[in-house]
């Protein structure tokens, strides 16, 4: 695979035309647009994401199929046949490159692709052909459907999801696998052809890939296994435009738990340190706190322990600084929960994700204040158990509005927005 | 003449579990334990040349197939009396091991994985660049504790065991030993009892060497019934219209024996609301549970024994979930609640913790024939054909050893002579002859067929 700048792609008419699921043995000789070297990785992330987090979600195979299906349609379809299969290609020896660095990206990388191809897979059993060959079978008289009559017998390593799940039948180290269940013998493959592959792709990327495209591919490879893929909130919407005079309100009924904490705090001490500061100020100038409120907002706490004039001389540039008022000018988008996540707080810091960041008590008594009840809390408190604490968020945001949040929590601004609409349809006609 | 001939000529399978001492003498006193015993111990007793063997795998060079730097790979770690822990030691050869054992007389000494070099020499490695240091070989290993089984025993708490909790052990032998065999085709199996409260179960074929981390969880998954964790009430977990062949065989031969008539006895483990409620908590059908509860509360007051009270019970839980299949859509489930329940509580295998060490190639886990830092007992490969005689409180401690070997004047030099009137010798024995001896015959096979085909390769690689 080479990638070129042109505009004009090299016909691949060669490519096998109808919707097959390659098992990107090797990298097509294909030249790749830059540009679309990055946006099909996003747009395959983006579907992997999704994988992720339905499989953290618990979900069962038969609802993960339809995520599968879902995300892959809106994601990465297009309408030329061939320029799929294209984009199925690129996008997954991108990521390859993109995920083979380091041992933990390569395991979320694994077990997402793995996860991916099993349900394209099975979805691709067409239930209809199944449906015709029954008839044939019933028209000869084999009324039989239930039975599966052939058995592949393997050894029991080729298959460990069936023997994890007492799927199959064992016998001295041979599992015996139903005609029905073989796609657990082709994912194994699968997933030991693209371990064995990553390892390689990485011993590339070391040795030569990385010095020789640092000018151009090497920065996109390096942003994209941490990139940020939900929508913009830097510019303030529709549900986001709050004034000073409602935030304490909005505040109790809207902001995620970081957020309300940051928010406490300040109320309580009149004071946050810089880490708190930034991820608190942009928050609220992507929920639409105009500059002169924030002033505002940042000043009437700050003083009653500072002093206006040391606020005014320390605090106020930087406020102006992350709405782009002052210094390069450059507009500071707020954060989102990965960066969040992946911050740290040090003593006397307020930031961070409370999932992440808090002892297990102090996160309890957190949620309790939310009105969790104790089935929600067990579990919020399982999924942070498990690490897993944009999902942990998410379940929070689903017992305290009663609705499901199918996309999951990416970005506090989301949830703000996400808990708007659902407040501001509950009542109609607010008044004010 | 080898020593392995010798020993081969005449000698019948069968251990003797050591039953001299007495029961009653156990040293947790740590002043008891120190490294003065393990001097004379590590020095004249442990068996260097058999733990070296076994860890060889064949591979003593004598063959031109061998790797002979396959010993030399492995990692193991010392903890030394102060708490110093070391990790990634690794050495050529038996006399390098004994050299070291002998040199710092550890608390504890732990075996790892074998990795792709040499573990001592890891930094040299990865000075080069690429990630060549990994672990390649692993035996599946199992770490079952006696706290895994905390819901059903109500005799002890904590580290320690008695006769009437440890059969929930000897039960998990029988359980996971069959499986390994029957189901899983293993062969080379060791069980190892840990010094105080538990079992190490290490499974030494080739193939479970060679398993994947993916691999060692499915297998620790097949043997697990429910789902969740100490947080969360572990359900049971209800699929399917009838009982896998590994759930059946286990519950008709082991378990639904040892359940209704052992546990009962020893633990009556629904005679008051705080046993039964565990058990309870684990039937997600919230009917059947209101149900038994207020059956089980409103009779109360009885004349009956513990025991029989508890025997009740479980007769009416049994007929509860009976009576339940006509009106539940999903009756044959509920018959199927008393087997899950009873493996459940009886055989949760790899208990949370326990799975962990199965599932991960690089692990460590205590060697055999170490001694246990707490109780000084020596950590004596268990029989799995004749567990019930093993008796945890009965396995002889350094002090006892030494003792014996003071007063009985007989020699104990393992390496000449091992002396079946000696506690430890009898499990030096055993280990050779039920495990060892076999375990190399197949590994001899192994490397001897493997060289062939090596050979055959090469010469079709001349031919084309
Ligand atoms: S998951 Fe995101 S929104 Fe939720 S608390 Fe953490 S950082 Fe805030
Ligand atoms: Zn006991």
């Amino acid at each position: 695979m080479e990638v070129h700048r042109p505009q004009k792609r090299a016909s691949s008419s060669d490519v096998v035309s109808n919707a097959t699921i390659p098992l990107y043995l090797t990298a097509p000789p294909m030249e790749v647009r830059l540009e679309e070297f990055e946006l099909f990785a996003i747009d395959r992330l983006r579907v992997l994401k999704a994988v992720s987090d339905g499989l953290a979600r618990g979900k069962n195979p038969k609802e993960m199929d339809n995520l599968v299906d879902n995300s892959w349609k809106e994601h990465m379809t297009v309408p030329d046949v061939s320029e799929m299969f294209n984009k199925d290609i690129i996008s997954h020896f991108v990521l390859r490159l993109v995920y083979c660095r380091s041992d933990e990206l390569k395991k979320w990388f694994l077990s997402m692709e793995t996860a991916l191809f099993r349900h394209r897979f099975r979805l691709q059993k067409p239930e209809s052909l199944k449906e015709k060959l029954r008839q044939v079978e019933r028209s000869l008289g084999q009324n039989s459907p239930d039975i599966e009559p052939i058995y592949y017998k393997v050894p029991f390593e080729e298959v460990p999801d069936l023997v994890a799940g007492r799927r199959v039948f064992i016998q001295k180290g041979y599992a015996f696998v139903a005609g029905s269940q073989l796609v657990s013998l082709v994912v194994t493959q699968f997933r030991s052809h693209l371990s064995k592959a990553l390892i390689l792709t990485n011993r590339k990327w070391t040795t030569t890939i990385r010095e020789r495209e640092k000018d151009r591919l090497t920065p996109i490879v390096e942003g994209l296994s941490t990139s940020y893929l939900g929508p913009d909130y830097s510019q303030s919407n529709e549900y986001a435009d709050i004034s000073l005079k409602d935030i304490d309100q909005v505040a109790k009924s809207s902001f995620p738990l970081c957020m309300r904490h940051l928010f406490e705090k300040l109320r309580e001490d009149h004071h946050l340190k810089h880490g708190g500061r930034m991820q608190l100020g942009l928050f609220l100038k992507g929920v639409g706190l105009k500059l002169d409120d924030a002033l505002a907002f940042w000043r009437a706490e700050f003083t009653k322990k500072v002093g206006s004039e040391r606020f005014d001389k320390e605090y106020a540039y930087s406020i102006r600084h992350n709405y782009g008022k002052e210094g390069k000018r450059t507009d500071y988008t707020p954060y989102a929960c990965q960066k969040i996540i992946s911050s740290a707080p040090g003593v006397g810091d307020h930031h961070g994700c409370p999932y992440r960041h808090f002892s297990e008590d102090n996160l309890r008594a957190a949620l309790g204040r939310m009105g969790l009840s104790s089935r929600g809390m067990e579990d919020v408190m399982d999924k942070v158990r498990n690490k897993h604490y944009q999902l942990a968020c998410t379940l929070t945001f689903e017992a305290v509005y009663g609705t499901s949040c199918d996309a999951g929590i990416n970005h506090p601004n989301q949830y703000f927005e996400e808990s708007q609409k659902i407040l501001k349809s509950k009542t109609p006609t607010a008044p004010v | 003449m080898t020593r392995e001939e010798t020993e081969n000529r005449g000698e019948d399978m069968v251990i003797d579990v050591p039953q001299t001492t007495n029961p009653k003498t156990k040293i947790e006193n740590p002043d008891e334990f120190n490294v003065h015993y393990l001097r004379i111990y590590y020095g004249n007793m442990f068996p260097y040349t058999d733990i070296h063997k076994w860890l060889s795998y064949g591979h003593d060079g004598k063959h031109p197939g061998c790797d002979e730097y396959y010993f030399g790979r492995r990692e193991f770690s010392f903890t030394l009396e102060n708490d110093v822990y070391l990790r990634y030691k690794s050495f050529k050869n038996a006399s390098a091991m004994e050299d070291a054992i002998k040199g710092s007389f550890p608390y504890k000494i732990d075996i790892g994985a074998v990795y792709s070099v040499d573990p001592d020499k890891r930094h040299a490695y990865a000075q080069t660049g690429t990630n060549v240091f990994t672990p390649v070989e692993r035996e599946l290993v199992f770490d079952i504790d006696i706290t895994d089984y905390d819901d059903v025993r109500y005799c002890c708490s904590g580290a320690d065991v008695c006769s009437r909790c440890w059969p929930l052990m000897t039960v998990a032998i029988k359980v996971i030993d069959t499986s390994l065999r029957e189901d899983f085709g293993f062969k080379h199996i060791l069980w190892v009892f840990s010094g105080r409260r538990g079992v190490h179960c290490w499974v030494c074929d080739a193939k479970a060497r060679r398993l994947t981390n993916e691999q060692r969880s499915a297998v620790a998954e097949y043997f697990r019934v429910y789902k969740g964790n100490e947080n969360n009430a572990r359900k049971v977990a209800l699929m399917g219209h009838s009982l896998h062949p590994f759930l059946a065989r286990s519950y008709g031969d082991f378990l639904q024996k040892f359940f209704e008539r052992d546990l009962q006895a020893t633990q009556s483990i629904f005679s008051s609301k705080e046993k039964y409620e565990k058990i309870l908590e684990m039937i997600s059908d919230e009917d059947i549970q209101s149900e038994l509860r207020e059956k089980w509360e409103n009779s109360a007051r009885s004349s009956l024994s513990e025991e029989d009270i508890s025997r009740t019970r479980w007769e009416q839980l049994k007929s509860t979930l009976q009576s339940k299949k006509q009106k539940s859509a999903f009756s044959l489930m509920n018959l199927k609640i008393p087997v899950l329940l009873s493996f459940n509580l009886v055989s949760n295998v790899p208990g949370s913790n326990a799975a962990e060490v199965s599932k991960q190639m690089n692990h460590l886990l205590k060697a055999p024939f170490c001694v246990h830092p707490k109780t000084g007992r020596v950590c004596v490969p268990i029989d799995p054909n004749n567990c019930d005689e093993f008796d945890p409180l009965a396995v002889p401690t350094l002090p006892q050893l030494i003792e014996e070997i003071n007063s009985g004047g007989s020699k104990m030099d393992v390496d000449d002579d091992v002396s079946e009137r000696n506690l430890l010798g009898r499990s030096i024995k055993f280990f050779r002859s039920s495990f060892l001896e076999p375990l190399l015959k197949s590994c001899k096979e192994e490397i001897e067929s493997s060289y062939n085909t090596k050979i055959e390769k090469s010469k079709d690689s001349f031919s084309w």
